[in-house]
């Protein structure tokens, strides 16, 4: 990690947002189905593919929908209709545009008078410094790249200090070290005491940031917990290749002697290779069909997509 | 000034559609000036000039243009958000947001009527318009903000009402008149300037109780709304 200058103070209270059998829907479509779950102190990753429910079920988390069925607290009080839970609350969500016409010390110091905050001024500043944009503070958002407004929005929800934070795919837009400098900041409130909790769907930026994870799948809540764990069993899971040749047959026999591999079909299209080891086979597939003087015309990984990693995850 | 009617104003204000706002006074202000000074008789020019255009045009167009970008601006672009992430009752959104669209529709729409009015036939005349058109703006501002929370699609429903309600059925069908706020704003300016010029079927007291209701009901209607405001989720 670089010299961050991200250090967040610690809370005096810790807050806890609860979900118990939460789903939302729309007419037949159910956006998300039966989550239950508990988000404490430290750095949570929501993680899933798009359209997976996970922008539907922050929003209910942060008050802007009710949910279909179950209920859904923060320390034990209703978001729905509940404007006094952003004393503790704050929120960065995907869509939201920032006022193009104000700079970020304007944005950020409404949001500050806007919470009612004692020395609006001071916070402003120092949610700006917390997020590195005090050089360019005083320039219109609508001049700032998509990374700058990104922080700029985080240093409005941060102003007054929430106990919980939640920020939807919140390093979009960013470059990499914009994004080491965000993944600082959530690392530091998290560590401070505070609930924080974002979403993604890329594997690697949760991993870097939170070392809990709620994964989501199609709605509902397909695994939970350590990300180690979760990761471990992405990595291991069974790697499917579409293999074609100059001789099917015969390169399907003598895959299936190598330990790599856990199982070969033959059709007329070629093979497909169901690999334990996704290094260990694409290091022995050149050697075996060398050996064997088979040319080898397609090699295609299959069944690489997110959705089908997590999928795998739901019946693992 | 609070935060919110801050932010609003500079929204109004920093928007291009605000420009929009300018020719329609301009013209009735041109219109008026070109009948004084050709000494055309204001009975023949100023019921068309007041009513035709000033009453039945600009007010609630003006109105319209500033009282469903007020919220419903901030809606399409998704700042409100930045606003309601605050820890404030909903009415301390609601009513700065009336206010600024209020004042605006009419300071906009006052200043042409007066000029117009004091041309047309006396100073009295001029501040009658004034006030009366000052309700009016309330009243359509109240109407055309809470439209903003109830439909997508608040400034084609507001043309509808003041284009097909107002416009071509309260000529038309009588009744229709005691539900319009331009009969309303002819009735109470014809109260504090009484004058040939303005006429109307529909009594001061109703005129002054259905403004009060409807000003009231609608940012009643309008809090609620704001209240239970929903952001759509990616699977919707």
């Amino acid at each position: 990690m670089t010299t961050l200058d991200t250090d967040a103070r610690p809370v005096a209270t810790t807050s806890t947002l609860d979900l118990a059998g939460v789903s939302r829907w729309y007419g037949n479509v159910v956006a998300v189905n039966d989550v239950t779950m508990r988000l404490g102190p430290g750095v949570t990753g929501l993680l899933g593919p798009n359209g997976a429910g996970k922008t539907t079920l922050l929003h209910m988390m942060a008050g802007f929908l009710a949910p279909s069925r179950g209920t859904l607290t923060l320390d034990g009080e209703s978001t729905w209709r509940n404007p006094a839970v952003y004393r503790r609350l704050g929120l960065v969500s995907e869509r939201e545009a920032v006022h193009s016409f104000l700079t970020a010390r304007e944005f950020v110091l409404a949001s500050a008078k806007l919470h009612r905050l004692p020395d609006p001024e001071a916070a402003a500043r120092r949610a700006i410094e917390l997020v590195e944009m005090t050089d360019a503070q005083d320039r219109r958002i609508g001049t700032y790249s998509k990374g700058m407004r990104q922080r700029t929005r985080v240093a409005a929800a941060l102003v007054h200090d929430p106990q919980v934070l939640l920020l939807d795919e919140p390093f979009n837009g960013m470059d990499p070290r914009q994004r080491l400098h965000m993944m600082g900041l959530l690392h530091s409130l998290g560590d401070a005491g505070r609930t924080i909790l974002f979403s993604s769907h890329i594997l690697e930026e949760v991993e870097q940031v939170s070392g809990t994870v709620q994964v989501m799948v199609a709605g509902r809540l397909a695994a939970s917990g350590d990300f180690r764990t979760i990761r471990r069993l992405m990595t291991n899971r069974p790697h499917v290749f579409a293999v074609r040749s100059t001789d099917d047959r015969a390169l399907a026999v003598a895959l299936m002697a190598d330990p790599s591999v856990a199982g070969v079909e033959l059709d007329k299209t070629g093979l497909t290779v169901r690999a334990g080891d996704y290094g260990a086979f694409t290091r022995a597939l050149p050697k075996i069909a060398l050996a064997r003087q088979i040319r080898v015309r397609q090699l295609t990984p299959e069944d690489e997509s997110l959705e089908s990693v997590f999928s795998y995850l739901v019946e693992a | 000034m609070s935060t919110v009617s801050w932010i609003t104003a500079r929204g109004l204000f920093g928007r291009r559609r605000f420009l929009m706002l300018l020719p329609l006074p301009a013209v009735l202000v041109l219109l008026a000036v070109l009948c004084r000074s050709l000494g055309v008789d204001p009975g023949q020019w100023a019921p068309p000039v007041l009513v035709g255009l000033g009453l039945a045009v600009v007010l609630p167009v003006v109105a319209l243009i500033v009282g469903t970008g007020v919220l419903g601006a901030e809606i399409d672009d998704g700042t409100v958000v930045h606003i309601l992430t605050k820890p404030l009752p909903r009415w301390q959104i609601v009513l700065p947001k009336l206010a600024v669209a209020a004042g605006v529709s009419a300071v906009t729409v006052a200043v042409p009527l007066y000029v117009a009015g004091v041309l047309a036939d006396s100073v009295r005349l001029g501040l009658g318009l004034v006030v009366a058109s000052a309700l009016g703006a309330l009243a359509y501002s109240a109407l055309f903000l809470a439209l903003s929370l109830v439909t997508r699609r608040p400034v084609l429903l507001g043309l509808v009402y003041v284009l097909i309600w107002e416009g071509l059925l309260g000529n038309f069908v009588s009744g229709t008149r005691v539900l319009s706020i331009q009969q309303w704003v002819i009735a109470l300016a014809d109260r504090i300037a009484p004058t040939d010029l303005l006429s109307t079927t529909v009594s001061v007291p109703v005129a002054v109780v259905l403004t009060a209701l409807v000003s009231v009901g609608f940012t009643v209607l309008a809090i609620d709304r704001l209240r239970s405001f929903s952001i759509a989720g990616e699977t919707s």
